[in-house]
């Protein structure tokens, strides 16, 4: 049943570009699902292992880099004399390679990094993404530091005579519409599998998951590798979005924005993040209407955080499907009873 | 070896108020196992306070040093009251979600009273630095030395010798026990945190006249107490003040002799490589928490 409302609700979607005209309002439904993307792969780690990476957004900024860095070709000294260089390679190249570096990324620093729990992990996340901030305002020669990557080209698919472009938003919304369900799915069956049963284990218990036998390290790798490759390709999606990448990307306000949509969807569900993503895609929008400083925005959007805690530690998901199990009504149509029914505390 | 020396003399100007920001931070984590984000605001809090009056009201320079301290202590009682009160027995990660809503909150508040000018607060010392030799220094950062240097043994004092201090340690070690010894550990965790909350606005109101006051001043401050603390391990004091004069040092001579663009990265790159080798931090007792 709650598989049919999902489909509906993805085809409700598609539909938007048949009868939304607003190029506005569709450049917000645009940015707002590459941000569900990048929650759902934050959903991951914080929801299903249970570790707060607070510096999540590293991982989205290295895919926008290398996606822009790929397409854009580069040339840099490594030594006095010798250079490395790369010719522009197709934009959907980049994407993969984008792809390729995050999960890379997220290998080691899992590897390295779940040696440390709790407050260790969170500070070392923090540090890790401000790091690679450091590094893309300093090394000017690949990054062109604070002046930013511009004109980084559109996405297109498919050889010259049939290419498919991107560059119009209806089209790449589609796109976006279209990577958000993949990512959906590849979660989903990774949380339902042997591997998912395995990290939910070791969230609620990890001495008792360790003592049956569970690697908890490989879990966590694992994990985090998914997580950072998914978070990898939202970033490669924005920067051919956007078309232009600055080192502002790595900003830890953004990890909040994330660690904000996860933690008011539900955290630990899987609708939980495109709940909480496009409820807070829509917040500042609505505020921005009402004609609010950008200063008093971010007021309401800490306030709000702290209320959400507070009144609704367990996110908006969870709440509504306790209401409809707890009244056993039928399941109304939205997207938040639209989740599977997964493995909750 | 000139250059040297004067990297040391800066090294240890900077370490001072490095510790201060670190003792303070590290004890709130100790005894109250909450990651305060709002820790880097509390220290722009005492610089946008020492900036208020001095400036704007024109009190003495050195009487608005201990008034500004107040102010953050009262805020720091505050924010427990309001905040972390109700969130006693939360776990780690839901208070520090609540910690960043309010650190969101609080710069944003500044960014909107303030705007984002930078200010700046004039001291009263002379512009002439102290020359000992090859080396120079500010008048200014000598008298910020002198008073960090005096309210982290003050600060050590108060957690050594008095009963108050016997009482957080005791909740340190075991808040069950402490408070079947009868320490009233809801007083004892609002003392905490208005405590470190001052040092912070201590930290940030000697350190407003040197640099400028502006309202991600706390972002860059918090960075760097979390470093501290994390090399000195979590909950540490001693380890904190070690850990604050080690990240000056480590700055000082990064920037000097490698490159002062990543001067602010230095420091995580220092407890990224610790981390590898010492989980638990470099000074650490104690088996790590979280």
């Amino acid at each position: 049943m709650s598989r049919y409302l999902g489909w509906l609700f993805v085809a409700v979607l598609a539909s938007v570009p048949l009868w939304l005209t607003d190029f506005y309002l569709l450049h917000i439904l645009i940015t707002t699902g590459i941000f569900v993307i990048a929650a759902m792969s934050l959903n991951l780690l914080l929801g299903y292992t249970g570790q707060l990476s607070l510096g999540h957004v590293a991982f989205f900024g290295i895919g926008a880099y290398t996606s822009a860095l790929v397409s854009l070709g580069f040339d840099v000294h490594v030594l006095p004399e010798v250079t490395v260089g790369l010719a522009p390679k197709p934009a959907w190249f980049g994407v993969l390679c984008a792809i390729a570096t995050s999960a890379l990324t997220g290998y080691a620093i899992g590897k390295l990094s779940f040696r440390l729990r709790g407050a260790y992990f969170v500070i070392v996340s923090i540090g890790f993404a401000e790091v690679m901030r450091l590094v893309a305002v300093n090394w000017v020669e690949l990054t062109q530091g604070p002046m930013a990557l511009n004109n980084i080209p559109a996405l297109t698919i498919g050889p010259a005579a049939f290419e498919i472009s991107f560059l119009r938003k209806p089209a790449f919304y589609l796109l976006v519409l279209a990577v958000g369900v993949i990512c959906y799915i590849v979660i989903a069956r990774l949380v339902n599998s042997r591997a998912g049963r395995a990290m939910i284990a070791l969230r609620e218990n990890e001495v008792l998951a360790r003592s049956l036998g569970i690697d908890v390290t490989r879990y966590l790798v694992l994990a985090t590798m998914v997580s950072a490759g998914i978070a990898g390709l939202a970033g490669a999606l924005y920067a051919h979005y956007i078309r232009i990448v600055d080192p502002d990307i790595f900003l830890f306000i953004y990890t909040v924005t994330m660690v904000i949509m996860v933690i008011t969807g539900g955290k630990g569900t899987l609708a939980g993040p495109v709940v909480g993503g496009m409820t807070f895609g829509a917040v500042p929008e609505v505020l921005r209407a009402m004609e609010i400083q950008p200063e008093a925005q971010w007021i309401i959007y800490g306030v709000l955080m702290i209320l959400i805690v507070y009144f609704l530690p367990r996110g908006i998901v969870p709440a509504v499907q306790a209401y409809f199990s707890g009244a056993k009504h039928e399941p109304a149509n939205t997207a938040a009873s639209a989740a599977p029914k997964v493995l909750q505390k | 070896m000139d250059e040297f020396l004067q990297h040391v003399l800066n090294a240890i100007i900077l370490g001072g108020t490095y510790a201060l920001l670190g003792i303070g931070l590290t004890l709130i984590f100790g005894i109250m196992r909450v990651v305060n984000f709002t820790h880097g605001e509390l220290y722009a809090f005492g610089a946008y306070c020492m900036y208020a009056l001095v400036m704007l009201l024109g009190v003495n320079f050195f009487l608005a040093l201990p008034l500004a301290m107040v102010l953050g202590t009262a805020l720091g009682a505050i924010i427990e009251l309001l905040l972390l009160n109700r969130l006693r027995g939360a776990d780690i990660d839901t208070t520090m979600l609540v910690m960043i809503g309010a650190w969101i909150v609080m710069q944003n508040s500044e960014q909107l009273i303030w705007s984002g000018v930078a200010l700046s607060i004039n001291s009263p010392f002379p512009a002439d630095p102290l020359v000992i030799g090859p080396l120079s220094v500010s008048w200014t950062r000598v008298y910020v030395f002198v008073i960090a240097f005096l309210l982290i043994c003050a600060a050590y004092y108060l957690i050594n010798r008095t009963t108050l201090g016997k009482a957080m340690r005791a909740t340190f070690q075991d808040r069950d026990t402490a408070a079947l010894m009868g320490v009233r550990i809801d007083h004892i965790y609002t003392a905490t945190f208005a405590l470190g909350s001052g040092l912070a606005a201590a930290a940030g109101a000697l350190l407003g006249p040197v640099f400028v006051v502006n309202p991600t001043m706390g972002d860059l401050a918090a960075s760097k107490a979390f470093a501290i603390v994390i090399l000195g391990g979590l909950g540490n004091i001693k380890g904190a003040t070690l850990g604050g004069f080690i990240l000056a040092f480590v700055e000082e001579i990064g920037a000097g002799y490698v490159s002062s663009g990543y001067r602010d990265a230095m420091g995580f790159l220092l407890i990224i490589l610790i981390l590898l080798v010492r989980p638990t931090g470099l000074f650490a007792q104690k088996e790590r928490v979280g």
